[in-house]
């Protein structure tokens, strides 16, 4: 009798038998996120047809309709034309040139004095670095709301009224109701001044580029800065003196209650920049020390060894990289800042939610409507500023080899 | 930011609130729960301000008091619920307050679009401008150029807009949330008017470093029926609020005090025994104890006592009954008989 041993198959295994769809993990994942899906959206109509049946029960009125009633209220400072025979729409766009005017202000004042006071902090010189970390320590440490009571009541309090105004050089004038300055009027041939600057600012990124390319093909460098400066300024400088001053001031002058004339920067818009900009730059000024202090030690020795200036091993060694750790964070911070500048409305500043979820939710009463468009509103301001900021860091980012 | 918040919470709640509630009784509501709650302005001397022990003082809160001890019994069961301007309606609408008592005008939109419903006046009032004595203006039809002080969300903001207009005269506005934020901006001299309601002017002068240095002046530009709200669709809540300011009226005409109304009791007069619940039984129609009226008069006091206790002749701010007077005594005060 032949005792057959059965050996393991030597052939190639099986596939294991394909297991049930339902323990398949992409067939799962892909379920779960179907519903999840439904799920979202039942819950959304829901809460949708929720508040129409509400308000409608409630008597509420609701729908966009009053968005081309006359609003019949007046706004104190607006970039556009309005006035109280205008629309609510009207009212919408104004408040939001507003707030984009004292945010995007802001975001540039705060960016130069936050760069100047991280730098500050890093500085060899003791006062320096300790009026920096004062700076920082303080400002950003108190509430923002609070700092903007200080720089409108504290300060505005002691600024003298119409009658008593502070003359400053140049026919300005400084009082409790603003800063007064001359308004600009063109006289006949200004347009060739400012086609002249026109001319300057093109010539100069001309020049720019040709001299990067230049630099690349024979290492030799070109004084840039100063050139493009010269031709900025001078040119049309010399133009405007050469056709005799083609530009006229309308001086400001104080008739019946308040000054006429000239521009008015209203006091509510002061206090707003400057209490938003000095509380931003306090929490930029630690990116930016945070940022440069990031940098390896050995680049900079490096930089040095092959014998770069302090200066030049700043800007074209240690920023590019500091850069590179700096915006993203900084990315939060302009966000912050538009969003913190609707804290206008504690000082009496027209900006969007003062304007819109302020004077208009309340003459209208829908607040659904101006609520949601409002929140719909800074959602946009927020992802157009990070959709920016993400591009110019991608653009900056150092590219490895 | 704080506010903003707040108002965003409240619309939240607008737009998760079940259907079931909206047309719950607010009565049973109130009933259940034992307190009132009830929407006040956050600070108005007179009208409604918490006091220097913490205890809310002032014509809207004693209506509030008023309804309470005409719902419940006991006058010192409300929950004050501080709003500004801008909150108010959405407080209402979302059920946070049972009624608003926070001197807010009737108009047509309001009572219209907003799903509230305004019971009646309570206090007759109107938009009047103040200004410093030093600027030597006499009539509002002076104030071409000026600076205005107002507060968001308000009457106040829209009238101001159409006397400058009608009257061809040009100004710039200055909104603020709240009134203290006016009181500070109008004394450093931001603006050279402040505006809102005439009774507002006056109680907030004495808010004033020196009050004598201000003037209201002669016109009052608009008409501004101050009065309370509740929601719309509750007709038996509709009811007794509004009786509850009609029955405060009935017992200042028909001599009935805080001090006698227990002597009242025994009183002879159909009216007075009607009123106190002697006979009838009109507090059973609108759903509430038979003596309601005796115990809104018993513990908050009638029109009268709390109109000169808060604004008038017996507090600071001093403010003459004019308008609001008994319709029997020139005023235009006048309640439907409880009968």
């Amino acid at each position: 009798m032949t005792a057959t041993v059965q050996s393991p198959s030597p052939g190639p295994i099986a596939p294991p038998a394909k297991p049930n769809l339902l323990y398949r993990p992409e067939f799962r994942q892909a379920v779960y996120q179907i519903l999840l899906v439904i799920a979202l959206i039942i819950g959304f109509w829901a809460i949708a047809h929720n508040v129409a049946v509400n308000l409608a029960r409630q008597n509420i009125a609701s729908g966009f309709g009053f968005w081309t009633r006359t609003a019949g209220f007046d706004i104190s400072q607006t970039l556009i034309e309005f006035d109280n025979q205008s629309t609510y729409g009207k009212a919408f766009w104004a408040g939001l040139m507003n707030t984009l005017l004292v945010a995007g202000l802001g975001i540039i004042f705060a960016t130069i004095l936050g760069f100047l006071v991280g730098i500050g902090r890093l500085s060899s010189n003791w006062l320096i670095a300790k009026l920096a970390t004062a700076y920082v320590e303080i400002l950003r440490n108190l509430p923002l709301l609070l700092q903007l009571f200080f720089w409108y009541f504290a300060v505005l309090k002691n600024l003298p009224g119409p009658r008593e105004s502070i003359s400053l050089p140049g026919g300005a004038s400084l009082n409790v109701r603003g800063l007064y300055l001359p308004a600009p009027v063109p006289e006949s041939g200004f347009g060739y001044v400012l086609a002249a600057f026109g001319i300057g600012i093109l010539t100069s990124i001309a020049i720019a580029m040709w001299s990067k390319r230049r630099q690349l093909a024979t290492g030799q460098r070109f004084p840039v800065l100063w050139t493009s400066l010269a031709l900025i300024f001078l040119l049309p400088g010399a133009v405007y003196l050469v056709l005799g001053q083609p530009l006229g001031f309308e001086y400001p002058a104080l008739r019946g209650f308040n000054f006429q004339g000239g521009m008015a920067v209203q006091p509510e818009f002061m206090a707003l920049l400057v209490g938003l900009s000095t509380y931003t730059a306090s929490f930029i000024a630690e990116i930016v020390r945070a940022g440069i202090a990031g940098v390896p030690r050995g680049q900079r020795e490096a930089a040095n060894a092959i014998g770069l200036s302090n200066g030049l091993t700043m800007r074209l060694v240690i920023i590019p990289q500091a850069l590179r750790i700096i915006i993203p964070p900084l990315t939060s911070q302009y966000l912050n800042l538009a969003k913190n500048s609707s804290l206008a409305v504690a000082i009496g500043y027209p900006d969007f939610v003062s304007v819109f979820t302020g004077t208009v939710l309340n003459q209208t009463g829908q607040a659904v409507e101006v609520i949601l468009l409002t929140m719909l509103v800074f959602l946009t301001i927020s992802l157009l500023t990070s959709a920016f900021m993400n591009w110019f860091n991608k653009h900056i980012a150092l590219v490895e080899r | 930011m704080k506010s903003t918040t707040k108002l965003f919470a409240l619309t939240t709640a607008v737009l998760v609130s079940t259907a079931s509630f909206a047309s719950a009784q607010t009565l049973d509501r109130v009933k259940q729960r034992g307190t009132l709650s009830c929407g006040v302005n956050v600070g108005l001397a007179g009208f409604s301000a918490p006091d220097d022990k913490g205890n809310w003082t002032g014509f809207d809160v004693d209506y509030c008091r008023a309804i309470a001890a005409a719902v419940l019994g006991d006058a010192t069961k409300v929950r004050f619920v501080p709003t500004t301007a801008k909150e108010r309606f959405t407080a209402l609408q979302s059920g946070e307050i049972d009624v608003l008592n926070r001197n807010t005008t009737w108009t047509l939109a309001r009572d219209s679009s907003l799903g509230l419903s305004f019971v009646g006046t309570n206090y007759y009032d109107g938009q009047g401008l103040m200004v410093k004595t030093g600027l030597k203006v006499k009539s509002a039809k002076e104030l071409d150029g000026a600076t205005v002080c107002v507060q968001t969300g308000t009457t106040t903001e829209l009238n101001l807009a159409d006397y400058f207009r009608v009257n061809k005269l040009a100004y710039k506005p200055v909104v603020f949330e709240k009134a203290d934020e006016i009181l500070q901006a109008y004394q450093a001299g931001r603006c050279d008017v402040y505006t809102t309601d005439a009774s507002g002017l006056y109680a907030q002068r004495l808010q004033m470093q020196k009050p004598d240095e201000h003037i209201v002046l002669p016109e009052i530009i608009s008409k501004e029926p101050l009065g309370p709200s509740v929601r719309q669709g509750d007709s038996q809540w509709f009811t007794i609020v509004r009786w509850v300011h009609f029955a405060l009226l009935n017992a200042e005409e028909a001599g009935i005090t805080k001090g006698n109304v227990d002597k009242m009791l025994e009183s002879t007069n159909p009216d007075v025994r009607r009123i106190l619940g002697k006979e009838g039984e009109f507090g059973k129609g609108i759903g509430l104890a038979n003596d309601w009226a005796f115990q809104i008069i018993k513990q908050v006091g009638n029109y009268g006592e709390i109109f000169d206790a808060t604004v008038g002749a017996g507090s600071r701010i001093n403010i003459a009954r004019g308008q609001n007077n008994l319709w029997t005594k020139g005023g235009l005060q006048y309640a439907p008989p409880i009968r």
